[in-house]
Parts: structure tokens; sequence; C-alpha cells
């Protein structure tokens, strides 16, 4: 059964986007650690680390699109699981510094030494190792969009609602992550690392091995994510997303295909979140904000939802667009950002990959399978 | 009223309101094994709310509802009355529009609906032949490939009743099947539902008198949520109570 459903999941697109992917994971690094600073194909390491950042945004995106683009579940909150995870990965980077920090404690943190903590708190027990850290980085966030989930789907909360429920969700986490006595930093959160696996954080080639990570998992949630769309679930739940109650009354049931969906997603953006911490040297309460989430669901739409490559390739520009203007144009990057989101609303409902596809199709080359790229307009509810 | 276990569908006394509005009065309804019922009656007489409670869709006030004669149809959500083995076809066609014809059928077929086994699922040679003999018979293995919303009005009605053939289901609940249809095709459709009736069974509701005449069945007349008045066509039509409140209007 796995060997058939890798076999599906390897449609045409998806081996392009594996094997381009790979190749950046490969490449990228080599070039990075091989070449002399100079040679014409030399990637400078603060680029390396910059892009390792995109990569895991582009997986946030991955999933998040995984949600909306294929169940249509309009999540305002994924960012909430990208900042679980990534404070996961922290709190195992916090025990690491162990005696090198400030205050020289062995095993307090810096802040809670700071805020008068006596012992380390029961929830901080066992971060000291990294495959219990890792554990919790698939764990936190799968539990938490599971038990949401369960409750939101079950009482049938859905559109409008339910993306208010989700930011909600993520507000909530921001504001109780910026107690101080919530234990996990306060308004400062985790910050000065020194190393991770015992290798330092800030060298050359730990960066290149984060980027490399970065663009094989990206891989991997490509393959997944094919694997679960192209499968006879991935039409139930685009059927889900366009006729939600018709499904119902085929026997589906649309609460347990979205929570599988939302669970699933979740933890990939946990995992993204996990990368993402390590290659910026910070987490704090300000990854919980509703903003980001928003960002989140902007890459998506200009990418194109409802595809495996247009997320990937909205969160790689936006951002992109996003470090430029921060620097050359500071004030306008909010702007420019709105802009952009009426732009794509009004003139390209499928983002960029939907551009090329209609240029595709009025060249008469092959149309890509309409099935799993058009997010249809969803249809009325049925019978009144 | 007393042989329920011989029923396939057992509807007494049904009432329900909406608002203070009665749209179901004390509706009682048998249908038997391998047994046709068309349902005929004005606009508001209650006929998709019965469809409604049948499947789950709405819980009525009062009343009982029995399937096959022993399953309470009035403690089980949509999904569950499903796989009991009852489809239902929606007044206005509802497919499922950015899925291919075949696919449409894939995801009506009557395998296990959890998310695993949807995940591992291998089409296999059997259910391709099931598939095609579906589209076979709902003239649509033409167009198997084309995505739904690019079917005309008419198709997309026999694609619906393709899916409820994939469901392999004990009752066939069939709201307004001809509406949109060409003469010819209203024709073929009746021939269709009267050829699944002789294996199951099947409730239609049509306004189309001449279409209703063509499936030559047991005809039950509603009107304000119960039933007005029953028989052969014939019979129901000539009634006076129906003409004055249904036909003659």
């Amino acid at each position: 059964m796995i060997t058939q459903m890798l076999f599906r999941a390897l449609d045409k697109k998806a081996i392009w986007l594996v094997v381009v992917l790979v190749a950046v994971a490969v490449l990228v690094p080599a070039s990075n650690l091989l070449l002399p600073e100079g040679h014409p194909l030399h990637v400078p390491t603060y680029l390396v680390s910059l892009f390792g950042k995109y990569l895991t945004y582009a997986m946030l995106a991955l999933a998040l699109d995984l949600v909306w683009g294929y169940v249509g579940i309009l999540s305002l909150g994924h960012g909430a699981f990208f900042a679980l995870g990534g404070y996961a990965m922290g709190m195992y980077l916090m025990r690491q510094i162990g005696p090198r920090g400030v205050y020289a404690n062995p095993i307090l943190p810096d802040f809670m030494v700071f805020l008068n903590y006596k012992e380390l708190p029961w929830y901080w027990y066992g971060f000291d190792m990294f495959w219990f850290a890792m554990a919790m980085v698939v764990i936190v966030p799968g539990l938490l969009a599971f038990v949401f989930g369960w409750f939101a789907f079950r009482s049938r909360v859905t559109g409008v609602y339910l993306s208010i429920i989700t930011q909600a969700l993520t507000f909530a986490l921001l504001l109780a992550f910026f107690r101080n006595d919530f234990g996990f930093g306060g308004n400062n959160g985790l910050t000065d690392f020194k190393d991770i696996l015992g290798f330092n954080i800030q060298a050359q080639s730990t960066r290149a091995t984060l980027f490399a990570l970065s663009a094989g998992f990206l891989a991997l949630f490509v393959l997944i994510c094919s694997a679960i769309v192209n499968s006879k679930l991935g039409k139930v739940m685009v059927a889900v997303r366009d006729a939600e109650s018709r499904t119902r009354f085929l026997g589906w049931r649309p609460e347990n295909v979205k929570l599988f969906a939302f669970t699933v997603s979740a933890v990939m953006a946990g995992i993204a979140g996990a990368l993402y911490v390590p290659q910026v040297g910070i987490i704090n309460p300000g990854e919980f904000a509703p903003e980001n989430s928003i960002e989140a669901v902007i890459w998506v739409a200009v990418g194109g939802r409802g595809t495996i490559i247009g997320p990937i390739i909205g969160a790689i520009l936006v951002n992109m667009g996003k470090s430029f203007f921060t620097g050359a144009l500071p004030d306008y990057w909010l702007f420019a950002l709105g802009g952009l989101f009426v732009v794509v609303t009004l003139f390209l409902p499928k983002g960029i990959v939907g551009l090329f596809q209609k240029a595709r199709a009025r060249r008469g080359i092959e149309t890509a399978k309409p099935s799993t790229v058009t997010p249809a307009k969803p249809a009325a509810e049925p019978a009144e | 009223m007393s042989d329920k276990s011989e029923t396939m569908l057992y509807l007494d006394g049904v009432s329900v309101s909406f608002d203070g509005f009665r749209a179901l009065n004390h509706l009682s309804i048998i249908v038997h094994p391998a047994e046709m019922l068309a349902i005929i009656g004005p606009n508001g007489a209650g006929k998709t709310t019965m469809m409604d409670i049948i499947t789950g869709k709405t819980r009525p006030d009062d009343g009982e509802v029995l399937f096959d004669g022993r399953t309470d149809l009035t403690k089980l959500d949509e999904a569950s009355i499903a796989n009991l083995g009852i489809g239902r076809k929606f007044q206005k066609p509802t497919v499922f529009e950015s899925h291919s014809v075949w696919d449409n059928i894939v995801l009506s077929l009557k395998k296990p609906r959890n998310v695993f086994s949807a995940l591992g699922y291998i089409e296999t040679a059997s259910d391709k032949a099931r598939i095609t003999e579906i589209l076979e018979t709902v003239r649509l293995a033409h167009r198997k490939d084309e995505l739904a919303a690019d079917l005309s009005h008419g198709q997309k009605q026999w694609l619906e009743i393709g899916m409820l053939l994939a469901q392999d289901p004990k009752l066939l609940l069939v709201d307004e099947p001809v509406a949109g249809m060409t003469d010819s095709e209203t024709m073929e459709t009746a021939k269709l539902l009267r050829d699944i009736a002789t294996t199951r069974s099947v409730v239609v509701v049509e306004h189309d008198m001449s279409f209703v005449r063509e499936l030559d069945t047991r005809v039950t007349c509603l009107a304000e949520g119960s039933v007005l008045a029953e028989g052969t066509l014939d019979q129901v039509s000539a009634n006076p109570v129906v003409i004055e409140r249904y036909l003659g209007r």
C-alpha cells in the first residue's frame, strides 16, 4: 500500500518539484561551503540563512494550502502551530546553553534567573534531550489541532466563523506567551542560542546544514501532500470543499476528513517552525501575531491555492518582496502587501500558477489536470 | 400499521414545525421492499421536508421513522443513514463540479467511508468495471473524463442518478429527477427508475404528471404536510379534493 501511494504521489509535477528541491538542498550548501568567497557561483552565508527562512515559510504555506486550498478551511491561525513548533525547538536550544548564559546557571535559562525562578517548571523537563524536543515539535501542534478541530468540526463550525475562531486561538496564545509568569520568556521570547546537537549554531556549516534540512523537509512535505491530494481521500477533500453537505448524504463524514487534514497540516507547520527558529536565532510571542497567519494566507493566494507548487512560489516571492521593501522602502511594505492581495483577488483568482495555466491553455499545450487545480466556487448548499 | 417488519420505509404520525409553521402534520407513509412510490403535491406540501427527515437532515418533533422495519432513523445522522443504504438525489442536481464524471462515481461507490481506507484506496479492475457499467446505464460513458461542471442540466441529473446507483442503496429517494430534461430523456428516466424498482425501493417526488403516469405505480398526494389521497394515478387525479387543492389550481 505504501509503495502504491508513493507511486501515485509522484505525478509529473511533483517529481519535478522534488528533484528541484533536492538539487537545491545539495547544491546551495555545497556552493556555500566548497567554493571560495569571490567565486561567481559562491552563495554567501547570509543568503543561505535568508533563503533557509523562506523555505520554512514555504512549508507553512504548503501546510496552509492543504487545509485551505483543498478542504476549504480558511485557517487564520496557522502561525500558531508554526510558533509552537518553534518554541519547542527554542526550548531545546535554551537548555543547550547551560552554564554559558549570562547568569551561568547550569539548569535555568537566563530569563528564569532574572525572573527569580527557583527551579525549572515541570513543562521544561525533557527539553534538554533532542529527541524529546523533536517529539514535542510534532506532538504539541498536532494535539492542539486535533483537539481544536475535534470540537470545531464536530459542531459544524464552518466558513468565516471557523476563521474567526482560529484567529482567536492564535491571539489567545499570543497573550499567554507574552506573560512573564507563563514560563516561556515573556515578551523577549527565547534567544541567545549557542549550539544545536553540539554544533555551533552560528557556524557556516551549521547554517548550510539547516538550509539543506529545510529544503529536504519541504521536498518531503511536497511528497506527503501530493500523496494525500492524489488519493481518493484528496478527492473527498475537494468534494467537502465544494459541497460539504452533499458528501454527508453519500455517507462521508466531512468532520473526520477535515480533522485529518487539519492535524497533518498543523504538524507540518510545527516542523517548519522548528526549522525556522535556529536559522533566525530567536522565537518570541510576536510569531503568534494574527498578522503572521494572515500573511501566510496571502502567500498561498498569491502563489495559487489548491496547487502544490503555488504556495511554495508564493511564500518565496512575497518574502523576497518583503525583504526588498523593508530594506528599500520600509514605510510602504504594508501598502504593497495590501495592494498585492487586492490585485490577486481581483485579477488572479488562481494566483501565479493560474496565470501560467491560462497561458499554457492559450498556447494549446496540454492543460494541467483540472480536478486538482481548480478551486471552483463552492456550490450552493444542496436542497433547501 | 402493525406489519412494520415487512416494510422498507415506515413513517407514522410524523410532525415537524419550523417557527410555528407546521411543515409535516401526522404524516404516515409506507414503502415496501422493491416497490416504487410516487409522491405528488403542491409546493409547500412537505415533500422535501419528508426527505430531509428520512435522511437525517431534519429531526421530527413527533412520530416514528423506521428503515427496513427496525432501524430508527430519527436517532442517526446523515452519514450513518446514507451508509445504512438510503440514497438521495436532490431537487437541484448536486454533483461535485470540480471532479470528473468518473471521480463523481468513484466517490459514491459503496466502499468503506473512513479517512484511512480512502487514503489507501486503489481502484481495482472490478471497481473500474462497475463504474463503467454505471456510466453506461446513465449514458455518460463517453464523457467520463470531463468535469461534471461541464455537463448539461439534464446530464447532471443523470450523473446524480448514477451516483445513487453506485451507492448500491436499498432505498432511493429521488427528488424531481426530470426537471430540465427533454421528453425523450424523461421517458428514459422513467424506464430506468422502473428497472431499479424491481430490486430496490424507490420514492420519487415529481410535478411532471406525464412522467408520473409513465412510472405506472402507486401514487400518494401530499398537501399541507399530510396525505391527501392514495392509489393509482387515475384514482388520485380523479379525487375531487386533489383536483380542488392541487391539480385544479
